[in-house]
């Protein structure tokens, strides 16, 4: 058959074709065409398939075989897309993807909880038992403010006359714009056979573990653990999945199984992804707690007390039992 | 051959081919793009700072929104940020499907290991390896940059009296004559007719003359008797 006479038969189909694209590539509000239209579009994509493929072997001119080959392409784009209502998408990831993805890769998780809790605890007791040791992870100006902080004395930490519901608006931007770059960081740079993750896990363990030792042995225990104990269940939990989804980006890279690295990379880094949103989610609600609850001065330090215990029973909870399934024993 | 085309097979069992955008027009597309997000984080400053406290509070959520989600909201939206439209570029997976919210988070998330240790060398680094042109971000996502295909592809030959080729040609050499027809349009004409110049042996004739004869010969082929 000649090029022409080719183009003549099938020409009307190609129009209606790509008239067709046009329209799904549209947004929803925007398309005019109707489900009984569409419903013989993967057919349609077929036949042009066919046709490109057969016009390829025919050495018809570049220009047709172009035209073609960009339908195709454009087709293609519209079969194969994930076409699920978002929401729908994020009550099937907490409810099961995330805890699941967690106990999955549990060695990974338990590596990165003895990678920041191991120096923290060290660091905390060495800081109660010895002050000075502080200074070899902070200097001195930033110990002087988090001491002022949480200076009983001071009670600036509380919800008084100076601190009003606009400076916590302030206080939740800073602590989403602060936590969540620190976790995005300590996972991204796992990419380098894990190291960047080994190290944020491990400094962010030493100063939080110093900290806490220092201002306990000053004997700011009221003030600096009824203000921390409310997020610290959501928060250093959500900063060790980071440690952890940096982590299994370096895993393909040691023992790739059966695959080539590349290929067993692009595998686990989808678990990965997956685990940093949900440790991203973590640290919103963290933030929230942070910058409501914590701070308030209303509410008395024993209920602070017992809804942190509370909160560390739910994640707890949340990872242990959530999105098991009755074949998995 | 030595050239920027990826070719992968889809699952109906053609070849599809995607165009790879190089490190330059990829730099090109960032400078936009820093250009626009830089100008939203200012403008978010001098609108909210009036607010006090809470316009502090605004200011660190749009800036944290900007600076790790615009690349991903864009790519949801349309397969590319501003700068990359502009320049025609799009990202999709390896094997040519729209990118989804892992993918694209993925490869936006490790712009922090790309930019190591300083303005993005690890990134640029990598996609000189790479033969894909990928950064780091892109070989974990399983991503590429490509540039999308907006030409006009109706077929626009030069209308002459077909004429039968002389002697016989295989179906390469068919495919070049109607290859040079179908670009006159691109061609200056004196390339046009130094490239048919090559040809004189063939259609024993000069200049315009040979161009015309290309032409003709094109029609026929293209046509029939």
């Amino acid at each position: 058959m000649k090029q022409i006479q080719f183009e003549n038969k099938y020409n009307a189909s190609w129009e209606n074709f790509s008239y067709l694209i046009n329209d799904l590539e549209k947004s929803k509000k925007n398309q005019k065409t109707n489900l009984l239209e569409r419903y013989d579009f993967p057919r349609q994509y077929r036949e042009v398939c066919n046709q490109l493929a057969i016009a390829k072997q025919r050495h018809y001119s570049p220009i047709l075989i172009e035209r073609l080959h960009s339908l195709v392409l454009r087709g293609h784009e519209q079969i194969y897309r994930n076409k699920t209502f978002w929401l729908w998408r994020v009550i099937e990831f907490l409810s099961s993807s995330f805890p699941n993805l967690i106990r999955k890769h549990y060695k990974i998780f338990w590596l990165a909880t003895a990678l920041f809790y191991i120096p923290a605890i060290a660091m905390g007791i060495s800081c109660f038992k010895n002050n000075e040791i502080i200074y070899s992870v902070m200097d001195q100006s930033s110990v002087a403010d988090m001491e002022y902080m949480y200076d009983p004395e001071n009670r600036k930490i509380g919800r008084n006359e100076a601190r009003q519901t606009d400076t916590d608006i302030m206080m939740f931007g800073y602590y989403i714009f602060n936590n969540i770059s620190v976790g995005f960081r300590t996972f991204a740079s796992g990419i380098l056979l894990g190291l960047g993750s080994i190290f944020f896990l491990f400094y962010n363990g030493l100063v939080i573990g110093g900290v806490s030792g220092y201002l306990t042995s000053l004997g700011f225990v009221e003030t600096f653990w009824s203000f921390v104990s409310g997020h610290g269940s959501f928060e250093l939990t959500a900063i060790v999945i980071c440690g952890m989804a940096g982590l299994l980006l370096a895993k393909p890279i040691f023992s790739p199984g059966n695959m080539t690295r590349i290929d067993a990379l692009k595998l686990t880094a989808m678990d990965a992804i997956q685990l940093v949103m949900g440790a991203a989610l973590m640290l919103v609600v963290a933030a929230f707690i942070e910058a409501f609850w914590s701070p308030s001065s209303f509410i008395t330090t024993n209920i602070k007390y017992i809804a942190a215990a509370f909160l560390w029973l739910i994640v707890i909870g949340y990872f242990i039992f959530v999105g098991r399934t009755s074949d998995e024993g | 051959m030595l050239d920027t085309i990826r070719k992968f097979e889809i699952p109906e069992g053609v070849d599809l081919e995607l165009r790879l955008a190089g490190p330059v027009v990829r730099i090109n597309a960032w400078l936009i793009d820093f250009i626009i997000r830089s100008t939203i984080q200012t403008a978010a400053y001098f609108m909210l700072i009036w607010l006090g406290n809470i316009g502090w509070g605004l200011i660190l959520l749009t800036i944290f929104i900007v600076e790790w989600f615009y690349p991903v909201l864009f790519e949801l939206y349309q397969g590319a940020t501003p700068g990359k439209k502009t320049l025609n570029l799009y990202v999709c997976h390896d094997d040519g499907t729209p990118v989804n919210w892992q993918s694209s988070m993925l490869r936006n998330l490790l712009r922090v290991a790309d930019f190591l240790p300083f303005g993005y060398a690890l990134g640029l680094l990598s996609m000189f390896i790479n033969k894909d042109f990928k950064r780091l971000g892109d070989i974990a996502a399983g991503t590429v940059v490509v540039y999308r295909n907006n030409k006009n592809t109706k077929i626009n030959l030069p209308n002459e009296e077909p004429s039968p080729l002389p002697l016989p040609l295989t179906i390469t050499e068919q495919r070049s004559i109607l290859d040079f027809a179908e670009r006159h349009d691109f061609l200056s004409i004196p390339r046009q007719q130094e490239l048919s110049n090559i040809l004189t042996d063939l259609t024993q004739k000069q200049n315009k003359d040979s161009v015309k004869e290309l032409h003709r010969y094109a029609n026929w082929l293209l046509k029939g008797q």
